[in-house]
């Protein structure tokens, strides 16, 4: 069977969504949690450089994935560092612990 | 062929960076997805952001998880999820369905050719308000990043001292 690249791409940027999506869904782990996202972030930034590619149009979507690269760093960041917060403030990393502040 | 080893390789590493127990395992894991990733989209065309992926994806963001890992430690949390992992599945599955649905037939619409007006002029002229937006984002995570991992302590230390 031969497989094209734009295939091979749009399996690959659905993957990391899929893969993505799936760790979000289950985790409970604050840092794992940002795992999740940055593996859902690349399978964005993957299909918006190939759209950008296919439509005759490859820096509107190169500059747009330029601006999801640094917008996912800044998440990651703020993430971990709320991460170790919690941490230090509640002694856990787990979400169900956190859940509990409201109560 | 190439296309294909590193489209197994990207899905493996993603995978395994979820499936893995250690934190730093899958830090490591993540950081594999995202070179290989990089090397995806140098194959593309896109050698800017290949760059940029490879430095901040692989680089930068591994090195923030390893010093976030240290920090807070490598904790066993149980491994109970909120749902069921067959749920889990069913609406990942549904999800890629649902976005692929909504997104491949746009690729069949007319290509607007001779519209490209490189990705200098793109970013420095076209763009120039989502440069801006990169600049504040950066300044934005560096503040809340400085004051997040600064001790509550130390900051009431530094807050007399400042009064003295």
């Amino acid at each position: 069977m031969n497989i094209s690249t734009p295939m091979i791409v749009m399996i690959a940027a659905f993957g990391l969504f899929g893969v993505g999506l799936y760790c979000l869904l289950l985790t409970r782990n604050l840092i794992r949690v940002v795992v999740g996202l940055q593996i859902m972030v690349k399978g964005a930034m993957l299909a918006l450089i190939f759209v950008g590619q296919m439509r005759g149009q490859p820096s509107l979507g190169q500059s747009m994935a330029l601006t999801v690269i640094v917008a996912d760093t800044i998440v990651a960041v703020v993430g971990l560092a709320l991460a170790v917060q919690v941490k230090r403030s509640v002694g856990s990393l787990d979400i169900a612990d956190i859940s509990k502040l409201k109560r | 062929m190439l296309h294909v080893i590193i489209l197994l390789g990207i899905l493996i590493c993603a995978f395994q960076a979820v499936r893995d127990k250690r934190l730093l395992v899958s830090a490591i894991w993540l950081a594999g997805t995202s070179a290989l990733v990089a090397i995806m989209m140098y194959l593309l065309g896109a050698y800017q952001i290949a760059v940029i992926e490879l430095s901040v994806g692989a680089g930068l963001v591994t090195v923030l998880f390893v010093f976030a890992i240290n920090i807070a430690g490598d904790e066993p949390i149980p491994n109970l999820s909120f749902i069921p992992k067959w749920l889990a599945r069913i609406l990942a599955i549904v999800a890629i369905l649902l976005i692929g649905w909504q997104i491949l037939p746009l690729l069949n619409l007319p290509i607007g050719l001779n519209q490209d007006a490189g990705f200098q002029k793109m970013v420095w002229e076209v763009r120039k308000a989502d440069l801006y937006l990169q600049v504040v984002m950066i300044f934005a995570g560096v503040v809340s990043m400085l004051r997040l991992l600064t001790d509550e302590y130390h900051i009431r230390v530094l807050h007399k001292e400042v009064q003295e």
